[in-house]
């Protein structure tokens, strides 16, 4: 138990100056501090926890095999838990989305700027309408392709292009095109 | 809190002020927990458990609401559930392990705190409701840990269901249809499973209400001290902030290293392994058992095993039962005026008997049943009702206890020599408090 004289000696003991750093407040301070440090690191785990657990992250990348998708064609795949066009552009699609001058644009990108080099005819895009997250029809055999070819959303009537960028309709963006890497000739890794 | 001495709450910032005028918690806090709430200066490290205990209550409901952000209670998918969160989410594995040793901890810590108010008399007047509020949470405590215990849906979580929820059965005429309605089944099964955890997140915030009761009955007399002796005056006391948080905050800050010990070092030590085997309805395991901190009311159940005109299986869930329920009737069934074991010669001795039986009946209740074992239960089981029903009021009729101290300034004067001399010796710088 604290007494008034224990008290007294920790004033006269060691202290920088007359009015500096006093013995107690260091006493004070530092094992609060400390104290607080530890709280901080035992409440980050806590935070931690909500972040996507390790079979989520696994999901993170998929791999698709091309190798079936002829010329002209396009499959949907699955990444994310979201849908994925790939598209195997035809010369003409490409020569079509080429003519367009960038410029004019709402979001002005060029194909070459979507698709990547040695893989040009590849169009790998993510099937969710920009405007507010239909997936555009145009995908499947027989699905209503758009005035521009490309895709069309029945939502509300975003009109895609063949390099999947938007040319009429409310969609402010083209439709995303995630990160992907070609493993070989017939499968790409996404994400 | 009603000390005359007591500092009154003088907000001096003007923010503080407008807060006061408005929500007046800042002064509720100070009086409760700050520099307005005076505490015998004299109390020991005995009294660190029930802050102690508040601690690891509030450790497992933080725990507990994280970990129900991944667990399913589902019988087909709560095991894999909680196998999920020890491998793949994020430092889910620790969060798990400190929600079950927190568990075991929690019952360390109210452990201690129960047997320092029976040492120190605490349980007496005033203080009968704080003793028995006290009580409220322990059951409380028990309920909760069983349902939650059930949640992974393991061997013994099945298993121990069964045999918990056997105990209704016991009840004439009305047991099974109540053992049923319990589980909402014949057996534990999606429904037990599903209400358990409903009422697992529900009482551990029933149990903080209680606990604030049981603080604010405390506050009104005050603590206890380990004299027993009342609070005279302002020099028996010293305000809670800052000396009581410092004492408190240092021996938690130890405490909790041990419990890092343990949740780093040996997380499955006071653990049942069975239970990393998934429930199967099919398969009794060889040796049921409750987690250690059930231990001696499980031996206490398994003491009767011969039908005394009630089934022996009634015998056991009553006397399980009562041990409990008589807790609540210790004030009255000790009525010694001295509240302190430290000047009570004769309770002292059988107060650390009841320690050793208390821990024996730990040890019977987790040992397989063999005549040896069953005997001995019996043994320590009848001694428990004994030296409730029977010593205690005895010892608190005959016995002469120790002179008590004036007051608690003066008991601690007297502890140190020099000190304790008296003025008139000539010693410089002495002087007594009593008198």
């Amino acid at each position: 138990m604290a007494t008034e004289a224990e008290s007294a000696e920790g004033s006269r003991s060691l202290s920088e100056t007359g009015e500096g750093v006093r013995r107690r407040d260091f006493l004070y301070v530092a094992p609060v501090a400390f104290a607080g440090v530890g709280a901080v690191a035992a409440v980050a785990p806590l935070l931690w926890q909500m972040a996507p657990p390790a079979d989520v992250q696994a999901q993170a990348t998929t791999e698709i095999d091309i190798s079936k998708v002829q010329t002209g064609q396009r499959i949907k795949a699955l990444w994310r838990k979201q849908p994925i066009f790939v598209a195997h552009l035809t010369p003409k699609e490409i020569a079509d989305a080429n003519a367009v001058p960038v410029s004019s644009l709402r979001d002005p990108e060029s194909l070459g700027q979507r698709t990547q080099a040695g893989h040009t005819q590849w169009l790998i895009v993510i099937g969710v309408c920009t405007h507010l997250g239909c997936i555009p029809l145009g995908t499947a055999e027989g699905e209503n392709r758009g005035p521009y070819g490309g895709w069309a959303c029945p939502c509300h009537g975003s009109m895609y292009d063949t390099a999947a960028r938007i040319r009429q309709g409310p969609a402010p963006k083209n439709l995303v095109v995630p990160p992907y890497k070609f493993t070989s000739p017939t499968a790409v890794t996404i994400g | 809190m009603s000390f005359s001495w007591a500092k009154p709450y003088e907000p001096k910032h003007p923010v503080m002020r407008w807060l006061d005028d408005r929500l007046p918690l800042p002064r509720l806090v100070y009086g409760a927990i700050g520099g307005g709430y005076p505490v015998p200066r004299n109390l020991n490290y005995w009294w660190n458990f029930g802050v102690l205990a508040g601690l690891f209550l509030t450790i497992q409901i933080v725990t507990g609401i994280t970990l129900a952000m991944w667990y399913y209670a589902t019988t087909d998918g709560a095991f894999n559930s909680v196998e999920h969160i020890m491998r793949d989410v994020n430092a889910g594995w620790l969060i798990r392990y400190v929600h079950m040793n927190g568990a075991s901890f929690f019952f360390l810590v109210t452990y201690i705190h129960i047997f320092r108010g029976l040492y120190y008399g605490s349980y007496k007047a005033p203080r009968e409701l704080v003793w028995m509020l006290g009580l409220v949470i322990y059951l409380l405590m028990m309920a909760t840990a069983f349902m939650g215990y059930v949640l992974p849906w393991g061997q013994m979580s099945y298993w121990g269901a069964q045999v918990i929820t056997n105990f209704f059965s016991a009840i004439p005429v009305i047991g099974d249809p109540l053992r049923v309605w319990i589980l909402g089944g014949y057996a534990p099964d999606q429904a037990a499973l599903t209400r358990f955890f409903s009422l697992h997140y529900l009482l551990p915030f029933v149990i903080a209400g209680v606990v604030i009761l049981h603080i604010w009955a405390l506050h009104i007399p005050g603590s206890n001290n380990p004299t027993g002796v009342d609070v005279k005056d302002e020099r028996d006391t010293l305000p809670f902030h800052p000396f009581y948080t410092a004492k408190d905050g240092w021996f938690a800050a130890a405490f909790l290293l041990f419990f890092a010990i343990v949740v780093f070092f040996a997380p499955n030590w006071l653990g049942n392994p069975d239970n990393y085997i998934p429930a199967n309805n099919l398969s009794t395991p060889a040796e049921i058992v409750p987690e250690w901190y059930l231990l001696p009311f499980y031996a206490i159940l398994r003491s009767f095993t011969a039908d005394f005109i009630l089934p022996a299986k009634l015998w056991g869930v009553i006397a399980m039962f009562s041990s409990i329920l008589l807790l609540f009737f210790l004030p009255w069934l000790d009525k010694s005026p001295v509240r302190s074991g430290n000047y009570r010669p004769v309770f002292k001795r059988f107060f650390w008997i009841l320690v050793v039986d208390v821990l024996v009946l730990g040890w019977v209740g987790g040992s397989p049943v063999k005549p040896l074992t069953v005997a001995v239960g019996q043994i320590a089981a009848t001694y428990y009702f004994l030296h409730f029903l029977v010593i205690l009021p005895l010892i608190s009729k005959f016995e002469t206890p120790l002179p008590l101290p004036n007051s608690i300034s003066e008991s601690v004067l007297h502890g140190e020599k020099q000190e304790s001399a008296p003025a008139r010796s000539g010693k410089p710088g002495v002087t007594t408090v009593a008198g």
